[in-house]
């Protein structure tokens, strides 16, 4: 009892979506710091703002919507005061006072009003049938306006009043938008977008009376109609003015907090006075205020970090995106794209088939997109929009985007809208389109995350991404929260790889636990995403000192091997650069035959792979292996794979270069360096390219007067041809360009990002210009390569099977009879 | 269910690691936590029977090597959203030997 006493006391002003993120938050941060109370105005548990509009198009029920019941705040003991309104913050006793005079204390005070429609002070604005677009209310007067009366008028044609204006017409009434510009959601659409969604619009029987501006609103005993500035005059049963919405800060205001065009908050959400934070609608940040749902997670996020005294997150404004929740229309919008002199823009129009792409660059990044017609590459786009991405060597195709650039993965599917629930959207974990919009609305999930722990769709190889984004767009109406700017490296910290990576060399933290002391992260002893990435951090930051922990390696690198679906292994000896002999041949033969092993293949790198060993006779099958002079191919590491080579000149009538020899003397040079993750090369010798050179990791194209070296090409989840890095003259500087090349993205790559994703991160041009032009880095590179190699060369199978490394590993602890 | 039965010495498993302790019935995995406590489980995922003694440990949790189940220790059950449950074993430590006692036959593979 006594904590109760002693804990602080968290009141919440909103009961909407940022308020309650905030709380989940908290919760998820600090369960047991504050007692929590939450006053709302409205009489119902917290729900989804952004669907009211499928609501009032009979596309969803309010049940549908809600978020957090009644039930949810008792089971976490929040004290819900629904149906009450806060008339006043008492900052001098700290105490806020409701309309009926209950005075409620309070050591943080959590603002979250939200913001209201805006009524045009025009004559005949209080007559009954006028009315705003904002609560479940307003959806329940306009869904009653609709069975009554036939005609009704929407004043705005943005976003809201577009789906106001929808959702009637739905409901059978005759529709008029009036707007006061010439564009429709001038603020997302250009006027080509703009006009494209009109004429669709029209086809479904929307009437528009727009440039228009509305001068008065008739009638006696209720609307009867509008008139506007041409003196033209319409008749109207209903006019919902949809002009925009306004944050809601006079509680703020009135208690002398400072406010502008909302509650002025800082970074890291509060007020100038430090007791009090506020979020969502109602706030100022950054002289932005904000009317869409990502941007107030992020701020809810940052809030409920500094609320449980953390400290560390702070909130730098939100990039947003948009889509219009009109069923059968796809509209996709994001950041900016007024014209200017410094941009760039790149434009696809097919007008049959109705489809629109605009495009926005600046200095060599995506700054904006308008899409209309087909919006599968939305949040890809936005994807880099926000990364800030270097997009120039995919200019020339980047209109046509993802799936045309070999990103989008093997699925050939383009608009979500028009699949069926049947149709598969995750190939690797065979989740359909059904099953992920049925754990969306029933769920009630807004993010990526989200949808991947619950449907595990995206979740493996992560192909599919952008059309699980599509999906929850397409079910939550675009606004639903995208994956943050800053990924966080895993759940367990906050922290991006980047900031992990440059502290780790700062502190000189040498061990996982100091990592994760001096990060503060969030959990015990990580997870199995952030441990494995951590080891692999210091083990390539402190070469020689840091010690290797088993324990934090995934079981295939633990054991130097394949785990395969039935808990056995398979075992790929390392053959240089392809090459083998009669006698390694029949050594694997015959350890192959004397354990048993099922399957014997070969890969597509040029190895044979032993399929079906037992766990406990890999260290018999190793040291047989060992025996005949082979050593582990490291098929199982994020490291060194296999050099795939050809022939070349010493046996090819077209080759230029002794392409094998090459390829031998970069795997014997390189092998067992471990990488962020896996790392294939090839060696063609001659442009015939057998060896399939230009869709490795690394590729060497041998030409009669030297070597050509390519980099970041895939063949697996995406298809992508390499960039041609530069062109020496000898075996020496290719090996040298290739070894410093390897160290710097093992310097810089993200844990588990291939070499061609950490040259889309980075740019082309910023690694051409630290290993190729920069003549004394790339000596210092591959000088820091050469020294890990010192600690990196033992074969582990050796180590394993003849110098007893990791004994009990292979072995039963005990074996029981159980009679 | 059996008796306390002595299956090894603490040492023998690694911190955040496990071993495998053979039955008839199959294999059941022996956990050992930062904090030096051990729990025993049937070495079988819920999900595609992925043998757990391979898989990460963290804090009182493992994760499956092949697709990534969480799995509590104590309780055998699958983290959420995830659904499923592995038969679990009393298992306990003294005097850094480890005990175990196999209750009914582990899973019938």
């Amino acid at each position: 009892m006594l904590d109760k006493v002693t804990k602080q006391k968290l009141v919440v002003i909103g009961n909407g979506m940022a308020g309650i993120r905030t709380v989940e938050a908290l919760l998820e941060r600090a369960p047991d710091l504050y007692d929590i109370t939450v006053f709302g105005s409205e009489p119902y548990g917290n729900y989804n703002r952004i669907l009211l509009s499928p609501v009032l198009a009979g596309e969803k029920t309010v049940d549908d919507i809600m978020l957090n019941t009644v039930d949810w705040y008792e089971d976490n003991n929040i004290a819900l005061r629904k149906g009450e309104t806060i008339s006043m913050i008492d900052r001098r006793t700290c105490e806020v006072v409701t309309d009926a005079g209950d005075r409620v204390p309070y050591d943080r005070l959590l603002i979250a009003t939200g913001s209201n429609p805006i009524m045009l002070p025009l004559p005949g604005k209080e007559l009954p049938g006028v009315i705003g677009f904002r609560d479940i209310y307003d959806v329940d007067r306009m869904i009653k306006a609709s069975t009554d009366y036939r005609n009704a008028v929407v004043i705005g044609g943005g976003l809201l009043g577009l789906e106001a204006a929808n959702g009637l017409m739905k409901r059978g009434m005759n529709v008029t938008v009036v707007h006061l510009l010439d564009t429709l959601m001038e603020r997302q659409l250009d006027p080509v977008a703009g006009g494209l969604l009109r004429k669709s619009l029209e086809e479904r029987g929307m009437v528009f009376k727009m440039p228009a501006q509305t001068q008065a609103i008739l009638g006696e005993d209720r609307v009867t109609g509008a008139r506007f500035g041409d003196g033209t005059e319409l008749a109207a049963d209903l006019v919902v003015m949809a002009v925009g919405i306004r944050p809601n800060f006079e509680l703020a205001k009135k208690a002398g907090l400072h406010c502008e065009r909302g509650v002025v908050v800082s970074d890291t959400m509060q007020t100038y006075d430090g007791r009090i934070y506020a979020v969502g609608e109602c706030v100022q940040h950054r002289r932005q205020t904000y009317g869409l749902v990502a941007p107030l997670f992020d701020q809810a996020k940052v809030c409920a970090n500094h609320l449980a005294m953390k400290g560390f997150a702070t909130y730098d404004g939100s990039v947003t995106s948009t889509k219009l929740k009109v069923t059968g229309i796809d509209l996709f919008s994001a950041g900016d794209f007024a014209p200017g002199p410094d941009k760039e823009e790149i434009v696809l129009q097919d007008a049959n088939r109705g489809v629109y792409k605009r495009i926005i660059l600046k200095d060599k990044k995506i700054v904006g997109a308008v899409l209309y017609g087909d919006t599968i590459d939305g949040p890809w786009y936005f994807q880099h929009l926000r990364d800030g991405t270097d997009v120039s060597h995919m200019r020339e195709r980047l209109v046509f985007g993802a799936a045309n650039l070999g990103e989008g993965g093997v699925s050939g599917q383009n608009s979500v809208a028009a699949m069926s629930d049947e149709t598969e959207i995750c190939g690797c974990n065979g989740v359909c389109k059904g099953a992920i919009v049925k754990a969306i609305s029933e769920k009630k999930l807004f993010t990526l995350d989200d949808v991947r722990a619950h449907t595990k769709a995206s979740s493996s190889c992560g192909s599919c991404t952008g059309l699980v984004e599509q999906v929850l767009a397409f079910t939550l109406g675009g606004d639903y929260s995208a994956a943050p700017k800053v990924k966080p490296l895993c759940k367990c910290t906050d922290h991006s790889h980047d900031d992990v990576r440059r502290v780790i060399i700062e502190q000189q933290l040498k061990t996982i636990p100091a990592v994760m002391r001096f990060m503060e992260w969030k959990t015990l002893n990580g997870c199995h995403s952030c441990r494995p990435a951590l080891n692999y951090y210091l083990l390539a930051t402190w070469p020689g000192e840091y010690r290797d922990d088993q324990q934090s390696r995934f079981i295939n690198e633990r054991v130097h091997a394949n785990i395969q679906k039935d808990g056995t292994y398979s075992v790929v000896p390392r053959m240089w650069g392809g090459v083998t002999t009669p006698s390694e041949l029949r050594a694997i033969a015959d350890v192959a035959e004397k354990f048993n092993i099922p399957t014997v293949k070969v890969t597509g790198g040029q190895r044979i792979d032993l399929l079906g060993v037992k766990k406990e006779d890999l260290p018999a099958v190793w040291a047989d292996l060992n025996d005949a002079g082979m050593v582990s191919g490291h098929a199982y590491a994020k490291g060194l794979r296999t050099v795939k080579t050809c022939v070349g000149s010493e046996w090819c009538r077209f080759g230029t270069q002794d392409s094998t020899g090459l390829g031998v003397k970069l795997e014997k040079f390189m092998w067992g360096s471990w990488t962020p993750a896996k790392v294939k090369l090839g060696v063609s010798g001659c442009p015939r390219n057998c060896a399939e050179a230009t869709c490795k990791d690394v590729g060497v194209v041998c030409v009669d007067s030297g070597y050509e070296i390519h980099f970041a090409g895939a063949a697996g989840l995406h298809i992508k041809g390499t960039e041609f890095l530069t062109k020496v003259e000898t075996e020496d500087e290719t090996l040298e360009v290739i070894v410093a090349l390897t160290q710097l993205y093992r310097e810089e790559g993200w844990y588990l990002e291939r070499m061609y994703k950490w040259c889309d991160r980075v740019g082309l041009e910023q690694i051409r210009k630290r290993v190729v032009d920069d003549v004394a880095n790339r000596k210092a590179l591959f000088g820091r390569f050469a020294h890990s190699q010192q600690f990196a060369q033992t074969d582990p199978w050796a180590e394993r099977a003849s110098r007893g490394v990791d004994r009990n590993e292979f072995a039963p602890l005990a074996e029981l009879e159980l009679a | 269910m059996t008796g306390w039965i002595e299956i090894g010495a603490l040492d023998d498993i690694p911190r955040l690691g496990s071993r495998v302790v053979r039955t008839p019935g199959g294999n059941i995995a022996v956990f050992r936590t930062e904090s030096d406590e051990v729990f025993a489980l049937d070495d079988r995922c819920p999900h595609k029977g992925g043998p757990l003694s391979q898989g990460i440990v963290h804090n009182k949790r493992v994760t499956c090597p092949l697709h990534n189940f969480v799995i509590e220790l104590a309780s055998g059950q699958a983290v959420a959203p995830d659904e499923g449950c592995t038969h679990t074993h009393p298992a306990k430590v003294e005097n850094g030997i480890v005990w175990l006692s196999v209750r009914q036959a582990a899973a019938v593979s």
